[in-house]
């Protein structure tokens, strides 16, 4: 990494409306032609000339990094702006920063993946890897949901890792009309339904944190321990480097000790109703 | 016999019966009937009387509300080994939503109004019962509850 404060530009080589409110961007280096390495679960700083900075998880294949893959929903000032940006514009990046997805420490294990909305983003380079890599893992479990059938993402793809014979995809929403097939309820809900040994498996979970909350207790009440659950952590970031302190929860650093968390390790704070 | 053998076999694995006395389990069974229902035929509609409660085999059902001229809203799904139902406990015994059968379902459904009358005259039994039913509403109301929020959407992510 050159300067982790000084934006590298990148060109946009490719857009795609995901859904209603989210998008993906796919770039690539202007001044070199380096492949750009990560780790599942690491994130950029994108920066939108004149419009501010943000932080958004990489999204794509950890083994192809000749690609560098954003998927953002829309929410506000920078968001919108990214949205905005064609084939050919240019974007400022800063990364990658933080922690990984336990890939390499699951291997041997069983693995459940547990996301909801766009959660499954930051999550899919792990699904990725482990894919890539399915023989060094037990049995693989992914459990998504949304809030309709018209907000899954990354839908096609899902279908595909569903049609696979070694891994158990699991998709419900919390709303569907008589069209829809697959399942209706919360996602915690597919976590009872077991598909892995509760204590050689390791669990990634993703999503807002009240999604979180409650799969993490799912988790806890099918016998996975804290210990063997990840979660990744959200907090309004500026450095991305540990310097400024936005990005502080409890004594942990969201940017730098972070995203990715084991839970037994940020237990006491995710329940701290001001943190 | 032959049918009656395997529905007290399902009764045993299923952990919602777990820890029953083996009277109440062939109880129970005495009760039960095999039913199976092809892809888009209902288990029940909403207000015809609620004299089952039912066990899925295997299959998927979803519980949704009719509105005319249009499609149902699909409130959640069941799946194999769920519980579903208990509008026959509480009366005027009614059902509230419809179940359709998602694809071929299998289930083993319960009399009610042979069970009523055994929970009515054993009270003890009625309270293993109850101790049963209450936590399956709970987990529909939370799961309710958490639909509702729109859980995916909070923030940003
Ligand atoms: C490590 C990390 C990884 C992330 N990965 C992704 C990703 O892969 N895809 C993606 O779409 N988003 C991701 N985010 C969230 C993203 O950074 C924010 O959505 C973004 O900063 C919003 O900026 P904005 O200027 O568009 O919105 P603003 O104008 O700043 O805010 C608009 C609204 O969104 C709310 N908001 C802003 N940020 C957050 C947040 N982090 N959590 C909850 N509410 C928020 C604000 O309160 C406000 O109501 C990630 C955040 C972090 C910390
Ligand atoms: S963003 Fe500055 S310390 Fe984390």
């Amino acid at each position: 990494m050159n300067d982790p404060m000084i934006p590298a530009p990148f060109r946009v080589k490719r857009t795609r409306k995901e859904l209603e409110d989210t998008f993906t961007l796919e770039l690539a280096p202007i001044r070199n032609s380096r492949p750009f390495h990560f780790s599942a679960g690491q994130f950029n700083m994108l920066y939108v000339h004149g419009v501010g900075e943000v932080p958004i998880s990489i999204s794509g294949d950890p083994g192809d990094p000749s690609v560098l893959v954003h998927t953002t929903r829309s929410v506000g000032t920078v968001t919108d702006a990214m949205w905005k940006l064609k084939q050919g514009d240019t974007i400022g990046i800063r990364g990658p920063f933080g922690t990984s997805w336990p890939v390499v420490e699951a291997e041997g294990s069983d693995v459940v993946i547990v996301t909801g909305g766009i959660g499954l983003a930051p999550l899919r380079p792990a699904i990725y890897h482990i894919i890539t890599n399915r023989k060094r893992y037990g049995n693989v479990v992914i459990l998504y949901g949304a809030r309709t059938p018209e907000d899954i993402l990354y839908r096609r793809e899902i279908e595909r890792w569903r049609s696979r014979l070694d891994i158990d995809v699991e998709v419900t929403v919390d709303r569907a009309t008589g069209h829809w097939a697959g399942n209706v309820g919360v996602v915690t809900k597919l976590v009872s339904r077991g598909g892995f040994d509760p204590s050689q498996t390791v669990a990634m979970v993703c999503g807002p944190e009240i999604m979180m909350r409650y799969c993490v207790q799912a988790l806890n009440d099918q016998g996975v321990a804290n210990d063997r659950i990840y979660v990744s952590m959200e907090r309004n970031m500026k450095c991305a480097v540990g310097f400024c302190g936005h990005c502080q929860f409890g004594q942990a650093f969201v940017c730098k000790d972070g995203p990715v968390f084991r839970f037994d390790a940020i237990e006491r704070d995710f329940y701290v109703r001001e943190l | 016999m032959v049918e009656l053998k395997s529905i007290a076999d399902l009764v045993r694995d299923n952990p919602f019966f777990a820890g029953l006395s083996e009277e109440y389990l062939e109880l129970i069974s005495g009760c039960g009937a095999n039913e199976s229902f092809a892809a888009g035929s209902f288990l029940f509609r909403e207000g015809g009387s609620a004299d089952k409660f039912y066990v899925i085999r295997h299959g998927g059902v979803a519980l949704e509300m009719y509105q005319p001229g249009r499609e149902p809203i699909i409130l959640q799904t069941r799946r194999d080994g769920d519980i579903m139902g208990w509008s026959w406990f509480i009366p005027p015994y009614r059902w509230e939503w419809d179940a359709r059968a998602l694809q071929l379902t299998r289930v083993v459904s319960f009399d009610a109004i042979c069970l009523r009358g055994k929970l009515e005259s054993d009270p003890a039994f009625g309270y293993e019962m109850m101790k049963r039913f209450i936590p399956v509403i709970h987990d529909r109301m939370k799961a309710a509850r958490l639909q509702m929020i729109d859980m995916y959407g909070g923030g940003a992510r």
